[in-house]
């Protein structure tokens, strides 16, 4: 008997922990948002349009998730902080704890509920038809699995990669560059097939070695892969999603040069990396807002790519870019735009 | 394929990846091996390294001192340690279960920390790489084991030390009998609670070296969950290795250089898909454990907890 009441600190320890911990509390509000405020005094005001969305990584995570966050802060202060509220949960790997968030969100009457992660969509086709009148949107795909209320949204990560990739055959001296992924699918193999087409519309006898590791999170098989890269004679390396950090971390030791996508990465280390390919998908989730707003709750995919700004290649202020790959980039990026450029992807 | 497989640089590229991947584990199962022997499985490992990872990271950040950081990640490590062995040890709870509970609460909190103290994914500069006097200069050897940061020349010292303590010392014969038959080693006058209270600790201490070995020494950033699983997989080679501190030694390299060895296969453009290259360390480790199972023998007092007859 008294074994068993050791148990109960215990429990109450991993109480506490639940609570504690940021992850798996898809309730738990942003600083930034009330709860939701239930039958406030009549005002002339008109309903602030709420969000809630669930993503796999943290909202500083440099990368997927990140994206998501930034483009939620700008559309709030574009329409302002009192038309426009939104809660997030973040780090939400375990797709059943995701998909217990999207019905908790679902059911407290947020005007929109994003899965941010392609591993969401068989949750969400289950959970949508029991919501016929909240919106969802689910990413990354072009699928809505045909019902009335869920949007899908993408990117054309392969186009900025492209764009990367012509920089990177323009820059490398070595005639080697290293590309780490997470798993060949998706995004990460949009991005990286688009990245190689953009290498080899340079110069095809580059070669471009391209690792996955079968990890959004090991950060340290990611920077074991880069230092990989670099002794088989790489000077240039690239990768996306989340645990690219430790491969930027060995690239910023061995002073090779790093292409980004998804966020923002110059911070990390502004001596090597040359641009990243940004997301902005407030693009996207601005049309979805307008759409939802005039009673439209789903069936349209968006895109978000260069030509309509929901992707735009970022060079690193702190880095000197060579006139000429700048010019050339921006040339690639009109190429593209205008349709001139037609970037060939493998099948 | 633009290179030769079996060329020396792909060789030398594997087996130095090898000894550099092995660094965290080797901490960590070293540790773990350590309370082991001793009688107690503690799955909390993995949560120790986080928090050790944190804490060394959050203090060179601030201060820019790695001594600190490495100071605060030992300490945060003994403080772990000494939870949970009050808890299996003291409150005598069910290992198995509070080591999840270790886990758990070790990978919320140093991501809460991570949030609220940090707040997005920032470098330090780490331990830097140094190379041995001569024996750095010793062809592909030199390359291959000399020429790495402090905490990887430190966790292949601790595996002799380990050797040394648990073999040749008292406390080391004193860990193994109280792992073995505690009611014998208590009739003796060994404190079992004592022992195992040290090698939690010590366990809890060397986890945390080991998650910092990897925040400050070898990538120079913290990210949320960032050892991912590697806690648990040292927690398997322990038992890949016997219990011993050069089985482990093996295991560890094994697993690294066969994750070594799928990077290069990638690169090399060897034509097996990227996800069975990936599962290759993780199918070896299941394969050595079944048939480790059949020729060794678990401490015979893991997991149990001790109390006192009569």
């Amino acid at each position: 008997m008294k074994r068993y009441l050791t148990l109960v600190p215990l429990l109450l320890i991993a109480l506490l922990l639940a609570a504690c911990a940021p992850k798996p509390t898809p309730t738990a509000p942003p600083a930034q948002t009330q709860a939701p405020a239930p039958t406030e005094a009549p005002t002339e005001a008109p309903k602030p349009f709420r969000v809630a969305v669930v993503m796999p990584s943290s909202i500083n995570d440099m990368a997927f998730s990140q994206s998501m966050y930034d483009a939620l802060v700008a559309i709030q202060n574009m329409m302002g902080k009192d038309r426009f509220e939104f809660v997030y949960s973040e780090g939400m790997f375990n797709v059943d704890d995701a998909a217990a968030a999207i019905r908790d969100y679902a059911s407290q009457g947020f005007d929109l509920v994003i899965a941010h992660g392609s591993q969401y969509g068989s949750s969400l086709k289950e959970i949508a038809p029991d919501f016929p009148n909240t919106s969802f949107a689910w990413g990354t795909t072009v699928d809505t699995f045909g019902l009335p209320n869920v949007f899908a949204y993408e990117a054309a990560s392969h186009e900025g990669g492209y764009v990367n990739g012509v920089m990177a055959a323009l820059m490398t001296k070595s005639k080697v560059i290293g590309v780490i992924g997470p798993i060949e699918t998706g995004d990460a193999k949009l991005y990286v097939d688009g990245f190689k087409a953009g290498v080899a519309s340079v110069d095809p006898n580059i070669t471009v070695n391209v690792n996955y590791i079968g990890s959004f999170s090991d950060t340290a098989l990611a920077a074991e892969a880069a230092n990989t890269h670099i002794s088989a004679g790489a000077d240039v390396l690239t990768g996306t999603a989340q645990m690219v950090v430790g491969a930027i971390g060995v690239a910023k030791d061995k002073g090779v040069l790093w292409f980004g996508t998804q966020s923002s990465q110059a911070s990390l280390a502004p001596n090597i990396v040359v641009a990243t390919q940004v997301y902005h998908w407030e693009v996207a989730l601005k049309e979805m807002i307008d759409l939802i707003q005039g009673g439209t709750l789903g069936g349209k995919s968006f895109t978000i790519n260069l030509a309509n700004g929901g992707e735009v290649i970022e060079f690193n202020p702190s880095f000197d870019v060579p006139a000429d790959v700048k010019a050339k980039a921006q040339e690639t990026i009109q190429g593209i735009i205008t349709g001139s450029i037609k970037i060939e992807l493998p099948k | 394929m633009n290179q030769d497989f079996f060329s020396l640089t792909v060789l030398i590229g594997i087996l130095t990846s090898g000894v550099r991947l092995a660094t965290p584990y080797l901490y960590a199962a070293l540790g773990e091996m350590l309370g082991q022997r001793s009688g107690v499985l503690n799955l909390g490992v993995e949560g120790q390294m986080l928090m050790g990872a944190f804490a060394a990271f959050y203090v060179t950040y601030v201060t820019g001192n790695l001594g600190w950081g490495v100071l605060a990640a030992l300490l945060v490590g003994a403080i772990m340690g000494l939870a949970m062995a009050f808890v299996t040890v003291h409150l005598q709870a069910q290992q198995g279960i509070s080591g999840i509970g270790f886990y758990l609460f070790g990978l919320g909190l140093s991501d809460l920390l991570f949030q609220k103290l940090i707040g997005t994914v920032r470098t330090v500069s780490g331990f830097p790489k140094i190379v041995l006097p001569v024996l750095g200069q010793i062809p592909f050897l030199g390359e291959i084991f000399f020429q790495h940061n402090l905490l990887v020349y430190l966790a292949y010292l601790l595996v002799p030390l380990a050797w040394f303590l648990l073999y040749k010392t008292t406390l080391g014969l004193k860990i193994r009998a109280v792992g073995e038959n505690p009611q014998a080693a208590d009739s003796l006058g060994v404190s079992v609670a004592r022992v195992r209270y040290f090698t939690i600790i010590l366990g809890g201490v060397l986890s945390a070296l080991g998650g910092a070995s990897l925040s400050v020494g070898l990538l120079n950033v913290f990210q949320q969950n960032m050892t991912s699983g590697m806690g648990f997989i040292a927690v398997a080679l322990v038992y890949f290795g016997a219990w011993r501190p050069l089985g482990v030694l093996l295991g560890a390299w094994i697993f690294s250089m066969i994750n070594a060895l799928q990077l290069w296969m990638q690169i090399l453009g060897v034509p097996i898909p990227s996800d069975i290259a990936i599962m290759l360390p993780y199918v070896m480790t299941i394969l050595v454990l079944v048939f480790a199972a059949s020729r060794t023998r678990a401490p015979a007092a893991l997991t149990k907890p001790f109390t006192r007859e009569g």
